[in-house]
């Protein structure tokens, strides 16, 4: 199940994070750790109310809805936070760190290690723990999840819970670098493209999706004409559809006829 | 009796596919619905699962009514359901998968027990616990199904064709295991199937199955000596007195 709206989920967790850090004056801590709740809460009831009614149709009224959503969430969040860009002061703004010749600021080096830890806690998750588990057997066979007993309802909604919060971690160490605005969502196709590269349902695949857009665009800014960069994610997306289209670390392996 | 359906109606939107089914199956025994293709022998299985719901009827199991209940919360009374077609969990390794049959327990203690039980059923899935589970062979995914619906530790198990597409050998080691748990565990069993011979060798009681209606039933030494079955069911003909048969014969129950 692919949810086009996931970019949007983290601008909302963003614009939580803003009203929580930047206007009620929270630390930072714990206005993310209640944004990040607020949005797994969120999660949990768009899949009760609106996301369950689509289980079983076909593919597609998944995706039409999830873009629909997207479009709700970012005129939501427009009427209510407006669309001027906006930031909230980090324990780490405007620090950078300094590796012999190389210059990284505090704000990149947060995602990097925020990206990272998470990464390993998911990881962790669905391999050790026993709801993890079932998690991904729900995913691979939902009637043999019925019948060994699994709450499959409660566990779609969970799971939605999850994509919601780590949507929000996401926007939350985003926000310093590209300010909080109806439209920071965008840069979710560029992780589905990672998504696609990577093979869909592996995390380090995923990674490894991410880190060649994120090197071809920055040697495309240096080296093509001007707007190749833009392009690079989309050009490699296409790229890897031709050569490799299951992904680089296929979980869904294709059935042979 | 453990489990008891009285006559039970399952729709499939306007088709009628089980026309006022009742049967009864005593603890402790295996019980086989018999019957071909389309006969509703799944639907039965599905309906009591909660899968499907009844449109008419009652599904008393050990005292309650299950009918319309959810899946999961029938299979916390104790009935454990071995689908179809082996639905293991194809990217989970084997004892992952067998590790998720006990889902709904707590008691740790007692599922390992029961692991160690499954393991000794089925050796072979006990060299195999790290690989997953796509890559077993057919008889080895049943096996799985069986074992994963034995970890929840049932009061009853269902069996949905759990000889299909297997080769003969393996059909009559599986049949062979059913038996060992009914005797060693004392586990009540409901199984259906198309192969009528290997079923009813294995089980004490057989109900016949034929477009949604219950034809027949009896003990299945009877049903084994049921002229009507040796021809339909088992595939023997009777050859008639100076080698004339009838060119068809009349089913004696329509």
């Amino acid at each position: 199940m692919v949810n086009f709206a996931q970019g949007d989920l983290m601008m909302l967790g963003a614009f939580v994070a803003v009203t929580l850090i930047g206007d009620f004056g929270l630390p930072w801590v714990l206005g993310l750790l209640l944004s990040v709740l607020a949005l797994a809460v969120f999660g949990y009831l768009l899949d009760a109310f609106v996301l369950r009614r689509v289980l079983g149709e076909p593919q597609f009224a998944i995706v039409m809805l999830t873009i629909g959503l997207g479009f709700i969430f970012r005129a939501v969040a427009g009427l209510v936070w407006g669309y001027d860009p906006q930031s909230f002061p980090t324990p780490y703004t405007g620090k950078s760190l300094r590796v012999g010749e190389v210059v990284v600021s505090y704000e990149n080096f947060a995602i990097l290690l925020g990206t990272l830890i998470l990464c390993v806690v998911l990881f962790l998750f669905f391999r050790r723990t026993r709801l993890g588990i079932a998690m991904q057997a729900t995913s691979q066979n939902q009637l043999a999840a019925y019948y060994v007993g699994i709450p499959v309802k409660r566990v779609f909604s969970l799971v939605w819970a999850i994509s919601a919060g780590v949507a929000a971690v996401a926007g939350i160490l985003l926000a310093p670098v590209s300010l909080v605005q109806p439209g920071m969502g965008f840069i979710g196709i560029k992780a589905f493209a990672a998504a696609v590269i990577g093979g869909f349902g592996s995390i380090p695949g995923a990674l490894l999706g991410g880190w060649i857009i994120g090197i071809a665009e920055q040697f495309a800014g240096v080296y093509l004409p001007a707007g190749f960069q833009e392009m690079s994610a989309y050009g490699i997306l296409i790229l890897a559809l031709i050569l490799r289209p299951q992904g680089l670390f296929a979980q869904i392996q294709r059935k042979k006829v | 009796m453990l489990l008891e359906l009285k006559n039970v109606e399952t729709y499939y939107g306007p088709i009628m596919a089980i026309r006022g089914v009742s049967l009864a199956v005593p603890e402790g025994r295996i019980v086989a619905v018999l019957g071909a293709n389309g006969a509703g022998k799944t639907t039965i299985l599905r309906t009591i699962s909660g899968v499907m719901d009844p449109q008419k009827g009652e599904i008393v199991f050990a005292g309650e009514d299950i009918a319309r209940r959810d899946p999961d919360a029938v299979m916390r009374l104790g009935l454990s359901h071995v689908p179809e077609g082996r639905e293991v969990f194809p990217f989970l390794s084997v004892s992952e998968n067998l590790r998720m049959g006990a889902y709904s327990r707590r008691d740790r203690a007692r599922i390992a027990g029961d692991l160690e039980r499954v393991y000794d059923y089925f050796p072979a899935l006990a060299d195999r616990g790290s690989q997953q589970a796509s890559q077993l062979s057919g008889g080895e995914q049943q096996m799985l199904a069986i074992g994963r619906a034995l970890m929840a530790h049932p009061r009853m198990l269902l069996l949905d064709e759990p000889s299909l597409g297997l080769s003969p050998i393996l059909v009559h080691q599986i049949f062979e295991i059913i038996n060992r748990i009914n005797e060693e565990q004392g586990m009540t069993i409901l199984v259906v199937e198309q192969n009528a011979h290997v079923a009813l060798r294995h089980s004490h009681y057989g109900y016949v199955l034929e477009n949604g209606r219950v034809v027949m039933d009896d003990t299945c030494e009877k049903l084994e000596n049921s002229p009507d079955i040796q021809e339909f069911y088992l595939g023997m003909k009777d050859q008639m007195p100076r080698g004339v048969r009838r060119w068809k014969k009349r089913k004696t129950w329509r």
